[in-house]
Protein backbone atom coordinates (compact mmCIF):
# COMPACT_ATOMS: atom_id res chain seq x y z
CA UNK A 1 0.00 0.00 0.00
CA UNK A 2 1.43 3.33 -1.20
CA UNK A 3 2.16 5.65 1.68
CA UNK A 4 0.84 2.75 4.25
CA UNK A 5 3.67 3.84 7.56
CA UNK A 6 3.45 7.46 6.97
CA UNK A 7 -0.27 7.44 6.89
CA UNK A 8 -0.35 5.40 9.82
CA UNK A 9 2.04 7.71 11.55
CA UNK A 10 0.14 10.49 10.53
CA UNK A 11 -3.08 9.37 12.22
CA UNK A 12 -1.29 8.64 15.40
CA UNK A 13 0.62 12.36 15.26
CA UNK A 14 -3.07 13.50 14.61
CA UNK A 15 -4.78 11.98 17.64
CA UNK A 16 -1.49 13.28 19.84
CA UNK A 17 -2.31 16.53 18.84
CA UNK A 18 -5.89 15.99 19.55
CA UNK A 19 -4.99 14.88 22.96
CA UNK A 20 -2.08 17.91 23.00
CA UNK A 21 -5.10 20.44 23.02
CA UNK A 22 -7.36 19.04 25.76
CA UNK A 23 -5.34 18.18 28.38
CA UNK A 24 -2.85 21.27 27.45
CA UNK A 25 -1.14 23.30 30.61
CA UNK A 26 -2.24 26.53 29.34
CA UNK A 27 -3.88 28.60 26.62
CA UNK A 28 -1.83 29.13 23.81
CA UNK A 29 -0.28 25.45 23.79
CA UNK A 30 -4.29 24.78 23.38
CA UNK A 31 -5.05 26.87 20.87
CA UNK A 32 -0.58 25.34 19.03
CA UNK A 33 -2.33 21.73 19.30
CA UNK A 34 -4.98 22.95 17.71
CA UNK A 35 -3.38 24.29 14.86
CA UNK A 36 -1.11 21.20 14.69
CA UNK A 37 -4.78 19.31 14.46
CA UNK A 38 -6.52 20.55 11.97
CA UNK A 39 -2.53 20.72 9.73
CA UNK A 40 -1.91 17.23 10.43
CA UNK A 41 -5.99 15.89 10.33
CA UNK A 42 -5.83 17.57 6.58
CA UNK A 43 -2.20 15.92 6.01
CA UNK A 44 -3.71 12.58 6.97
CA UNK A 45 -6.81 13.06 4.17
CA UNK A 46 -4.83 14.58 1.05
CA UNK A 47 -2.32 10.95 1.56
CA UNK A 48 -5.87 8.47 2.03
CA UNK A 49 -7.24 10.03 -1.31
CA UNK A 50 -3.66 9.84 -2.88
CA UNK A 51 -3.19 6.12 -1.65
CA UNK A 52 -3.62 2.93 -4.16
CA UNK A 53 -3.00 -0.54 -3.95
CA UNK A 54 -1.33 -0.99 -6.95
CA UNK A 55 2.62 -2.37 -6.60
CA UNK A 56 4.47 0.39 -6.88
CA UNK A 57 6.23 1.29 -10.33
CA UNK A 58 9.79 0.68 -10.42
CA UNK A 59 12.41 3.30 -9.62
CA UNK A 60 15.34 3.89 -11.81
CA UNK A 61 18.30 3.93 -9.45
CA UNK A 62 20.10 6.04 -11.44
CA UNK A 63 17.32 9.18 -12.50
CA UNK A 64 18.02 12.15 -10.10
CA UNK A 65 15.26 12.43 -7.57
CA UNK A 66 14.05 16.06 -7.99
CA UNK A 67 10.34 16.27 -7.14
CA UNK A 68 11.52 17.39 -3.56
CA UNK A 69 13.81 20.23 -5.22
CA UNK A 70 10.84 21.41 -7.60
CA UNK A 71 8.60 21.75 -4.57
CA UNK A 72 11.70 23.39 -2.86
CA UNK A 73 12.07 25.91 -5.38
CA UNK A 74 8.44 26.80 -4.94
CA UNK A 75 8.56 27.19 -1.32
CA UNK A 76 11.69 29.14 -1.67
CA UNK A 77 9.48 31.64 -3.72
CA UNK A 78 6.45 31.67 -1.93
CA UNK A 79 8.43 32.18 1.57
CA UNK A 80 10.49 34.88 0.36
CA UNK A 81 7.87 36.74 -0.95
CA UNK A 82 5.97 36.28 2.83
CA UNK A 83 8.76 36.98 4.51
CA UNK A 84 9.60 40.60 2.65
CA UNK A 85 6.04 41.59 2.97
CA UNK A 86 6.09 40.79 6.97
CA UNK A 87 9.87 42.78 6.90
CA UNK A 88 7.80 45.79 4.66
CA UNK A 89 4.94 45.37 7.25
CA UNK A 90 7.53 45.77 10.68
CA UNK A 91 9.26 48.60 9.30
CA UNK A 92 5.76 50.19 8.53
CA UNK A 93 4.94 49.11 12.44
CA UNK A 94 8.31 50.97 13.48
CA UNK A 95 7.42 54.25 11.49
CA UNK A 96 3.96 53.77 12.29
CA UNK A 97 3.34 52.91 15.38
CA UNK A 98 -0.98 52.65 15.05
CA UNK A 99 -0.13 49.66 12.60
CA UNK A 100 0.68 47.40 15.57
CA UNK A 101 -2.49 45.31 16.11
CA UNK A 102 -2.75 43.63 19.43
CA UNK A 103 -2.59 41.02 20.46
CA UNK A 104 -1.48 38.52 17.34
CA UNK A 105 0.32 41.41 14.97
CA UNK A 106 2.08 43.20 17.50
CA UNK A 107 5.73 44.40 16.28
CA UNK A 108 7.20 41.75 19.32
CA UNK A 109 5.69 38.67 17.18
CA UNK A 110 5.70 39.74 14.36
CA UNK A 111 9.27 40.62 14.10
CA UNK A 112 10.71 37.08 15.08
CA UNK A 113 8.37 36.07 12.27
CA UNK A 114 10.18 38.40 9.70
CA UNK A 115 13.03 36.96 10.81
CA UNK A 116 12.37 32.95 11.13
CA UNK A 117 10.54 33.96 7.50
CA UNK A 118 13.26 34.91 5.68
CA UNK A 119 15.84 32.83 7.35
CA UNK A 120 14.48 30.02 7.93
CA UNK A 121 11.65 29.65 5.30
CA UNK A 122 12.99 30.95 2.44
CA UNK A 123 16.65 30.56 3.08
CA UNK A 124 16.17 27.30 4.51
CA UNK A 125 14.14 25.90 1.83
CA UNK A 126 16.55 27.48 -0.87
CA UNK A 127 19.74 25.70 1.13
CA UNK A 128 17.63 22.18 1.46
CA UNK A 129 16.16 22.21 -2.11
CA UNK A 130 19.81 23.51 -3.91
CA UNK A 131 21.99 21.14 -1.85
CA UNK A 132 19.48 17.93 -2.57
CA UNK A 133 20.24 19.40 -6.53
CA UNK A 134 24.00 19.99 -6.18
CA UNK A 135 24.58 16.78 -4.44
CA UNK A 136 23.04 14.61 -6.79
CA UNK A 137 24.74 16.14 -10.17
CA UNK A 138 28.06 16.64 -8.04
CA UNK A 139 28.17 13.02 -7.08
CA UNK A 140 26.42 11.69 -9.65
CA UNK A 141 24.03 9.68 -7.62
CA UNK A 142 20.19 9.57 -6.89
CA UNK A 143 19.29 11.02 -3.55
CA UNK A 144 20.02 8.18 -0.40
CA UNK A 145 16.99 6.96 1.63
CA UNK A 146 13.74 6.53 -0.79
CA UNK A 147 11.03 8.70 0.31
CA UNK A 148 13.20 10.36 3.28
CA UNK A 149 14.09 13.91 0.97
CA UNK A 150 10.38 13.94 0.77
CA UNK A 151 10.15 13.46 4.73
CA UNK A 152 12.76 16.22 5.20
CA UNK A 153 10.38 18.76 2.90
CA UNK A 154 7.31 18.30 4.36
CA UNK A 155 8.88 18.16 8.06
CA UNK A 156 10.54 21.35 7.32
CA UNK A 157 7.41 23.01 6.13
CA UNK A 158 5.23 21.51 9.11
CA UNK A 159 8.48 23.05 11.42
CA UNK A 160 7.82 26.31 9.71
CA UNK A 161 4.37 26.77 10.29
CA UNK A 162 4.51 25.48 13.66
CA UNK A 163 7.34 28.04 14.26
CA UNK A 164 5.47 30.99 12.53
CA UNK A 165 1.44 30.34 13.96
CA UNK A 166 3.22 29.55 17.93
CA UNK A 167 5.36 33.36 17.21
CA UNK A 168 1.84 35.19 16.40
CA UNK A 169 0.31 33.17 19.33
CA UNK A 170 2.62 34.66 21.88
CA UNK A 171 4.51 31.67 22.31
CA UNK A 172 8.81 32.23 22.44
CA UNK A 173 11.77 31.33 24.20
CA UNK A 174 13.15 34.55 23.50
CA UNK A 175 16.63 33.08 22.35
CA UNK A 176 17.25 35.13 19.34
CA UNK A 177 16.65 33.30 15.91
CA UNK A 178 15.64 30.65 18.11
CA UNK A 179 12.41 31.47 19.43
CA UNK A 180 10.36 28.24 18.88
CA UNK A 181 9.86 26.48 22.16
CA UNK A 182 11.06 22.99 23.15
CA UNK A 183 8.24 20.62 21.17
CA UNK A 184 9.01 22.59 18.07
CA UNK A 185 12.80 22.20 18.42
CA UNK A 186 12.52 18.43 19.14
CA UNK A 187 10.59 18.11 15.39
CA UNK A 188 13.37 20.25 13.94
CA UNK A 189 15.96 17.90 15.51
CA UNK A 190 14.05 15.04 14.17
CA UNK A 191 14.26 16.33 10.14
CA UNK A 192 17.34 17.62 10.45
CA UNK A 193 18.86 14.10 11.50
CA UNK A 194 16.79 13.31 8.74
CA UNK A 195 18.68 15.32 6.25
CA UNK A 196 21.59 14.81 7.15
CA UNK A 197 21.19 11.18 6.53
CA UNK A 198 19.68 12.02 3.70
CA UNK A 199 22.73 13.94 2.12
CA UNK A 200 25.72 12.30 3.75
CA UNK A 201 24.09 8.49 2.51
CA UNK A 202 24.14 10.37 -1.34
CA UNK A 203 27.96 11.56 -0.77
CA UNK A 204 28.38 8.01 0.54
CA UNK A 205 27.15 5.97 -2.51
CA UNK A 206 28.84 8.35 -4.67
CA UNK A 207 29.76 7.54 -8.44
CA UNK A 208 32.32 10.54 -8.55
CA UNK A 209 35.33 9.75 -6.41
CA UNK A 210 35.94 13.31 -5.50
CA UNK A 211 33.84 15.03 -3.44
CA UNK A 212 33.19 18.45 -5.26
CA UNK A 213 33.62 21.82 -2.83
CA UNK A 214 30.40 22.93 -2.67
CA UNK A 215 29.25 19.55 -0.84
CA UNK A 216 31.63 20.43 1.57
CA UNK A 217 30.26 23.57 2.55
CA UNK A 218 26.47 22.10 2.99
CA UNK A 219 27.96 19.40 4.76
CA UNK A 220 29.61 21.58 7.11
CA UNK A 221 26.20 23.87 7.19
CA UNK A 222 24.21 20.56 8.33
CA UNK A 223 26.43 19.19 10.83
CA UNK A 224 26.96 22.62 12.36
CA UNK A 225 22.80 23.98 12.74
CA UNK A 226 22.82 20.26 13.67
CA UNK A 227 25.39 20.92 16.82
CA UNK A 228 23.98 24.92 17.53
CA UNK A 229 20.17 23.95 17.34
CA UNK A 230 20.89 21.26 19.81
CA UNK A 231 23.25 22.62 22.28
CA UNK A 232 21.09 26.42 22.23
CA UNK A 233 17.77 24.81 22.70
CA UNK A 234 19.06 23.09 26.27
CA UNK A 235 15.93 23.37 28.02
CA UNK A 236 13.68 21.81 30.63
CA UNK A 237 9.62 22.08 29.98
CA UNK A 238 7.64 23.45 32.30
CA UNK A 239 4.55 20.63 31.69
CA UNK A 240 4.58 18.30 29.42
CA UNK A 241 1.59 19.83 27.54
CA UNK A 242 2.80 23.23 28.22
CA UNK A 243 4.63 26.09 25.86
CA UNK A 244 6.95 27.38 28.19
CA UNK A 245 10.80 25.89 29.19
CA UNK A 246 13.64 27.22 31.15
CA UNK A 247 16.87 26.88 29.05
CA UNK A 248 19.40 24.85 30.71
CA UNK A 249 21.87 27.59 30.89
CA UNK A 250 21.64 31.35 32.93
CA UNK A 251 23.28 34.24 33.45
CA UNK A 252 26.50 35.24 31.03
CA UNK A 253 27.00 31.91 30.19
CA UNK A 254 23.03 31.66 28.96
CA UNK A 255 23.74 34.79 26.63
CA UNK A 256 27.34 33.13 25.91
CA UNK A 257 25.60 30.47 24.29
CA UNK A 258 22.63 32.22 22.75
CA UNK A 259 25.53 34.16 20.65
CA UNK A 260 27.65 30.86 20.14
CA UNK A 261 24.46 30.12 17.92
CA UNK A 262 23.34 33.45 16.93
CA UNK A 263 26.63 34.09 14.95
CA UNK A 264 27.10 30.82 13.79
CA UNK A 265 23.64 30.72 12.31
CA UNK A 266 25.12 33.56 10.48
CA UNK A 267 28.44 31.68 9.97
CA UNK A 268 27.19 28.53 9.08
CA UNK A 269 23.33 28.77 7.75
CA UNK A 270 23.71 32.28 6.09
CA UNK A 271 27.43 31.92 5.07
CA UNK A 272 28.48 28.02 4.36
CA UNK A 273 25.53 26.80 3.24
CA UNK A 274 25.08 29.56 0.50
CA UNK A 275 28.63 29.45 -0.39
CA UNK A 276 28.27 25.84 -1.28
CA UNK A 277 25.61 27.51 -3.88
CA UNK A 278 28.13 29.98 -4.58
CA UNK A 279 30.83 27.26 -5.54
CA UNK A 280 28.06 25.18 -7.54
CA UNK A 281 26.26 27.79 -9.48
CA UNK A 282 28.41 30.60 -10.44
CA UNK A 283 30.79 28.25 -12.36
CA UNK A 284 27.74 26.52 -14.03
CA UNK A 285 26.44 29.73 -15.43
CA UNK A 286 29.21 30.79 -15.95
CA UNK A 287 30.47 27.52 -18.28
CA UNK A 288 33.54 28.21 -17.04
CA UNK A 289 35.58 26.37 -13.98
CA UNK A 290 35.99 27.64 -10.36
CA UNK A 291 39.35 30.45 -10.44
CA UNK A 292 40.91 28.20 -7.80
CA UNK A 293 39.95 24.96 -6.36
CA UNK A 294 42.96 25.33 -3.94
CA UNK A 295 42.11 28.02 -2.67
CA UNK A 296 38.70 27.18 -2.07
CA UNK A 297 39.91 24.72 -0.02
CA UNK A 298 41.36 26.70 1.91
CA UNK A 299 38.40 29.28 2.18
CA UNK A 300 36.63 25.85 3.67
CA UNK A 301 39.02 25.12 6.81
CA UNK A 302 39.52 28.88 7.17
CA UNK A 303 36.00 29.73 7.80
CA UNK A 304 34.69 26.87 9.52
CA UNK A 305 38.05 27.02 12.22
CA UNK A 306 37.57 30.54 12.44
CA UNK A 307 33.81 31.28 12.62
CA UNK A 308 32.82 29.24 15.40
CA UNK A 309 34.51 31.74 18.23
CA UNK A 310 33.44 35.00 16.73
CA UNK A 311 29.73 35.22 19.04
CA UNK A 312 31.26 36.72 22.24
CA UNK A 313 31.69 40.44 19.75
CA UNK A 314 27.79 40.46 20.28
CA UNK A 315 28.30 40.69 23.90
CA UNK A 316 30.58 43.88 24.14
CA UNK A 317 30.83 45.33 27.83
CA UNK A 318 28.55 43.17 28.83
CA UNK A 319 29.24 40.81 31.81
CA UNK A 320 31.00 38.65 29.89
CA UNK A 321 34.61 38.49 30.94
CA UNK A 322 37.15 40.49 28.84
CA UNK A 323 39.34 37.66 27.72
CA UNK A 324 36.10 36.38 25.99
CA UNK A 325 35.31 39.84 24.24
CA UNK A 326 38.80 40.17 23.04
CA UNK A 327 39.07 36.58 21.50
CA UNK A 328 35.82 37.06 19.74
CA UNK A 329 36.75 40.84 18.19
CA UNK A 330 40.38 39.05 17.16
CA UNK A 331 38.69 35.74 15.21
CA UNK A 332 36.33 38.54 13.52
CA UNK A 333 38.74 40.28 12.25
CA UNK A 334 40.84 36.69 11.59
CA UNK A 335 37.97 36.14 8.99
CA UNK A 336 38.54 39.47 6.92
CA UNK A 337 40.86 36.46 5.23
CA UNK A 338 38.50 33.33 4.18
CA UNK A 339 36.04 35.65 3.44
CA UNK A 340 37.48 38.00 1.24
CA UNK A 341 39.64 34.96 -0.17
CA UNK A 342 35.95 33.44 -1.15
CA UNK A 343 34.66 36.80 -2.51
CA UNK A 344 38.04 36.63 -5.11
CA UNK A 345 37.54 33.07 -6.20
CA UNK A 346 33.49 34.00 -6.75
CA UNK A 347 34.36 37.06 -8.26
CA UNK A 348 37.35 35.55 -10.45
CA UNK A 349 35.76 32.90 -11.76
CA UNK A 350 34.41 35.16 -14.40
CA UNK A 351 37.76 36.26 -15.51
CA UNK A 352 38.01 35.83 -19.37
CA UNK A 353 33.99 36.17 -19.56
CA UNK A 354 33.61 39.71 -17.82
CA UNK A 355 31.51 40.59 -20.55
CA UNK A 356 28.81 38.20 -19.51
CA UNK A 357 27.76 40.94 -16.96
CA UNK A 358 25.99 42.98 -20.08
CA UNK A 359 24.40 40.49 -21.79
CA UNK A 360 23.71 38.02 -19.01
CA UNK A 361 21.05 39.16 -15.88
CA UNK A 362 22.12 36.08 -13.90
CA UNK A 363 25.84 36.61 -14.02
CA UNK A 364 24.87 40.01 -13.11
CA UNK A 365 23.39 39.12 -10.23
CA UNK A 366 25.40 36.57 -9.00
CA UNK A 367 28.24 39.10 -9.38
CA UNK A 368 26.33 41.76 -7.47
CA UNK A 369 25.74 38.78 -4.81
CA UNK A 370 29.18 38.31 -4.24
CA UNK A 371 30.18 41.86 -4.37
CA UNK A 372 27.77 41.94 -1.20
CA UNK A 373 29.13 39.22 0.79
CA UNK A 374 32.73 41.20 0.55
CA UNK A 375 30.92 44.53 1.70
CA UNK A 376 28.76 42.76 4.58
CA UNK A 377 32.25 40.64 5.75
CA UNK A 378 33.98 43.83 5.75
CA UNK A 379 31.85 45.74 7.54
CA UNK A 380 30.95 42.74 10.18
CA UNK A 381 34.63 42.44 11.34
CA UNK A 382 34.67 46.52 11.32
CA UNK A 383 31.86 46.56 13.72
CA UNK A 384 33.36 44.43 15.85
CA UNK A 385 36.11 45.95 17.03
CA UNK A 386 35.19 47.50 20.56
CA UNK A 387 36.01 51.26 19.78
CA UNK A 388 33.51 50.60 16.73
CA UNK A 389 31.16 48.93 18.60
CA UNK A 390 30.36 51.23 21.33
CA UNK A 391 29.00 53.79 19.17
CA UNK A 392 27.34 50.57 17.02
CA UNK A 393 26.01 48.55 18.96
CA UNK A 394 22.31 48.32 19.86
CA UNK A 395 21.38 51.16 16.97
CA UNK A 396 20.17 50.74 13.37
CA UNK A 397 23.29 50.43 11.84
CA UNK A 398 23.45 46.68 13.06
CA UNK A 399 19.82 46.22 11.53
CA UNK A 400 21.29 47.72 8.10
CA UNK A 401 24.48 45.63 8.18
CA UNK A 402 22.18 42.66 9.02
CA UNK A 403 20.43 43.55 5.66
CA UNK A 404 23.05 44.19 3.17
CA UNK A 405 24.16 40.91 3.80
CA UNK A 406 21.07 38.93 3.62
CA UNK A 407 19.14 40.99 1.00
CA UNK A 408 22.82 41.42 -0.79
CA UNK A 409 24.69 38.09 -0.26
CA UNK A 410 21.87 35.52 0.56
CA UNK A 411 18.65 37.11 -1.64
CA UNK A 412 20.66 37.51 -4.80
CA UNK A 413 22.47 34.91 -4.77
CA UNK A 414 19.16 32.60 -3.95
CA UNK A 415 17.48 34.29 -6.97
CA UNK A 416 20.11 33.77 -9.54
CA UNK A 417 20.64 29.87 -8.10
CA UNK A 418 16.49 29.88 -8.78
CA UNK A 419 16.78 31.16 -11.97
CA UNK A 420 19.12 28.85 -13.03
CA UNK A 421 17.49 26.00 -11.72
CA UNK A 422 14.08 26.38 -12.51
CA UNK A 423 14.10 25.94 -16.66
CA UNK A 424 16.18 22.61 -16.05
CA UNK A 425 14.11 21.37 -13.12
CA UNK A 426 11.13 21.93 -14.90
CA UNK A 427 12.77 20.81 -18.62
CA UNK A 428 11.91 24.32 -19.85
CA UNK A 429 14.16 25.53 -22.90
CA UNK A 430 14.57 28.98 -20.99
CA UNK A 431 13.22 31.19 -18.57
CA UNK A 432 9.91 33.30 -19.50
CA UNK A 433 11.68 36.76 -19.27
CA UNK A 434 15.24 37.42 -18.80
CA UNK A 435 14.39 41.12 -19.54
CA UNK A 436 12.01 40.75 -16.35
CA UNK A 437 15.22 39.48 -14.75
CA UNK A 438 16.52 42.83 -15.47
CA UNK A 439 14.09 44.34 -13.65
CA UNK A 440 13.79 41.92 -10.57
CA UNK A 441 18.21 43.06 -10.63
CA UNK A 442 17.70 46.73 -10.85
CA UNK A 443 14.43 46.78 -8.13
CA UNK A 444 16.23 44.57 -5.45
CA UNK A 445 19.60 46.34 -5.55
CA UNK A 446 18.35 49.63 -5.54
CA UNK A 447 16.14 48.51 -2.65
CA UNK A 448 19.24 47.25 -0.89
CA UNK A 449 21.35 50.49 -1.29
CA UNK A 450 18.41 52.68 -0.23
CA UNK A 451 18.01 50.71 3.52
CA UNK A 452 21.78 50.13 3.85
CA UNK A 453 22.93 53.94 3.20
CA UNK A 454 19.37 55.14 5.49
CA UNK A 455 20.29 52.83 8.27
CA UNK A 456 23.66 53.75 8.32
CA UNK A 457 22.69 57.51 8.93
CA UNK A 458 20.14 56.43 11.20
CA UNK A 459 22.30 54.23 13.33
CA UNK A 460 25.06 56.36 13.64
CA UNK A 461 23.19 59.14 14.71
CA UNK A 462 21.67 57.41 16.95
CA UNK A 463 24.90 56.36 18.54
CA UNK A 464 26.02 59.91 18.47
CA UNK A 465 22.81 61.09 20.26
CA UNK A 466 22.68 58.45 23.10
CA UNK A 467 26.74 59.35 24.00
CA UNK A 468 26.36 63.32 23.84
CA UNK A 469 26.55 65.15 27.21
CA UNK A 470 26.96 68.60 28.06
CA UNK A 471 29.15 70.62 30.05
CA UNK A 472 27.78 69.63 33.38
CA UNK A 473 27.66 65.90 32.29
CA UNK A 474 24.22 65.28 31.66
CA UNK A 475 22.79 63.55 28.48
CA UNK A 476 21.84 66.20 25.95
CA UNK A 477 18.93 63.70 24.58
CA UNK A 478 16.09 61.56 26.41
CA UNK A 479 15.95 57.80 24.59
CA UNK A 480 12.14 59.34 23.42
CA UNK A 481 14.11 61.79 21.48
CA UNK A 482 16.43 59.70 19.65
CA UNK A 483 13.45 57.37 18.81
CA UNK A 484 11.58 60.76 17.29
CA UNK A 485 15.02 61.45 15.19
CA UNK A 486 14.58 58.06 13.63
CA UNK A 487 11.43 58.61 11.82
CA UNK A 488 11.58 59.87 8.31
CA UNK A 489 14.89 57.11 8.16
CA UNK A 490 11.94 54.51 9.05
CA UNK A 491 10.17 55.49 6.31
CA UNK A 492 12.46 55.74 3.93
CA UNK A 493 13.78 52.33 4.90
CA UNK A 494 10.20 50.88 4.68
CA UNK A 495 10.62 52.32 0.67
CA UNK A 496 13.70 50.49 -0.01
CA UNK A 497 12.32 47.11 1.40
CA UNK A 498 8.85 47.71 -0.48
CA UNK A 499 11.23 47.67 -3.76
CA UNK A 500 13.04 44.58 -2.66
CA UNK A 501 9.90 43.15 -2.20
CA UNK A 502 8.47 44.79 -5.65
CA UNK A 503 11.56 42.67 -7.31
CA UNK A 504 10.28 39.59 -5.59
CA UNK A 505 6.89 39.82 -7.00
CA UNK A 506 8.59 40.01 -10.61
CA UNK A 507 10.35 37.07 -9.95
CA UNK A 508 7.46 35.18 -8.48
CA UNK A 509 5.92 35.98 -11.58
CA UNK A 510 8.55 35.50 -14.11
CA UNK A 511 8.82 31.99 -11.90
CA UNK A 512 5.46 30.52 -11.88
CA UNK A 513 5.05 31.48 -15.95
CA UNK A 514 8.25 29.60 -16.25
CA UNK A 515 6.66 26.24 -14.41
CA UNK A 516 3.80 26.75 -16.22
CA UNK A 517 5.83 26.58 -19.87
CA UNK A 518 5.17 29.73 -21.53
CA UNK A 519 7.99 32.01 -23.15
CA UNK A 520 7.89 35.71 -23.12
CA UNK A 521 7.84 37.21 -26.80
CA UNK A 522 11.07 39.62 -26.19
CA UNK A 523 14.06 41.16 -27.72
CA UNK A 524 17.13 39.45 -26.91
CA UNK A 525 19.03 41.40 -24.59
CA UNK A 526 22.19 43.44 -26.31
CA UNK A 527 19.54 44.11 -29.47
CA UNK A 528 18.89 41.51 -32.02
CA UNK A 529 22.34 40.88 -34.16
CA UNK A 530 22.03 42.27 -37.61
CA UNK A 531 23.40 40.13 -40.13
CA UNK A 532 25.98 41.31 -42.13
CA UNK A 533 25.33 42.82 -45.33
CA UNK A 534 27.36 42.32 -48.21
CA UNK A 535 28.84 44.92 -49.59
CA UNK A 536 27.28 46.22 -53.60
CA UNK B 1 41.00 21.30 39.64
CA UNK B 2 37.40 22.63 38.64
CA UNK B 3 36.09 21.03 35.50
CA UNK B 4 35.86 25.03 34.35
CA UNK B 5 39.52 25.98 34.72
CA UNK B 6 40.51 22.17 33.83
CA UNK B 7 38.55 22.59 30.06
CA UNK B 8 39.87 25.86 29.43
CA UNK B 9 43.83 25.20 29.81
CA UNK B 10 43.03 22.57 28.03
CA UNK B 11 41.09 24.55 24.99
CA UNK B 12 44.35 27.32 25.30
CA UNK B 13 46.99 24.57 24.84
CA UNK B 14 46.45 21.14 23.56
CA UNK B 15 43.19 22.22 21.65
CA UNK B 16 44.54 25.36 20.30
CA UNK B 17 47.75 23.17 19.54
CA UNK B 18 45.53 20.50 17.78
CA UNK B 19 43.79 22.71 15.52
CA UNK B 20 46.02 25.24 14.30
CA UNK B 21 48.57 21.94 13.36
CA UNK B 22 45.27 20.13 11.52
CA UNK B 23 44.42 24.08 10.02
CA UNK B 24 48.14 24.23 8.22
CA UNK B 25 48.74 20.45 7.46
CA UNK B 26 45.02 20.80 5.56
CA UNK B 27 47.10 24.15 3.93
CA UNK B 28 50.12 22.53 2.81
CA UNK B 29 48.50 19.20 1.49
CA UNK B 30 46.12 21.35 -1.09
CA UNK B 31 49.26 23.19 -1.91
CA UNK B 32 51.14 19.37 -2.13
CA UNK B 33 53.66 19.26 -5.42
CA UNK B 34 51.13 17.90 -7.93
CA UNK B 35 47.83 18.67 -6.59
CA UNK B 36 47.28 21.20 -9.34
CA UNK B 37 46.76 18.53 -11.79
CA UNK B 38 43.87 16.98 -9.73
CA UNK B 39 42.53 20.39 -8.33
CA UNK B 40 41.60 21.46 -11.67
CA UNK B 41 40.11 18.01 -12.32
CA UNK B 42 37.84 18.32 -9.64
CA UNK B 43 37.27 21.82 -10.45
CA UNK B 44 35.36 20.92 -13.73
CA UNK B 45 32.86 18.19 -11.24
CA UNK B 46 30.35 20.58 -11.80
CA UNK B 47 30.46 19.84 -15.68
CA UNK B 48 30.13 16.19 -15.96
CA UNK B 49 26.95 16.55 -15.56
CA UNK B 50 24.02 19.22 -16.31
Amino acid sequence: MRYGTEIALLVLFTFLALLGAAFAADEPFRQHMTILFFVLAVSTVVLLRNTNFAPAAPVDPDAYMDGPVRYGAIATVFWGVVGFLIGVVVALQLAYPDLNIEPWFNFGRMRPLHTSAVIFAFGGNALIATSMYVVQRTSRARLFGGNLPWFVFWGYQLFIVMAATGYLLGISQSREYAEPEWYVDIWLTIVWVAYLVVFLGTIIKRKEPHIYVANWFYLSFIVTIAMLHVVNNLAMPVSIVGSHSYSLFSGVQDALTQWWYGHNAVGFFLTAGFLGMMYYFVPKQANRPVYSYRLSIIHFWALIFLYIWAGPHHLHYTALPDWAQTLGMVFSIMLWMPSWGGMINGLMTLSGAWDKIRTDPIIRMMVTAIAFYGMATFEGPMMSVKAVNSLSHYTDWTIGHVHSGALGWNGLITFAAMYYMVPKLWGRERLYSLRMVTWHFWLATLGIVVYAAVMWVAGIQQGLMWREYDDHGFLVYSFAETVAAMHPYYVMRALGGAMFLAGALVMAYNITMTILGYQREEEPIGGRSTALQPAE
Amino acid sequence: METYTAMRHFADSWGLLAMAIFFVAAAIFAFRPGSRKSADDAARIPFKED
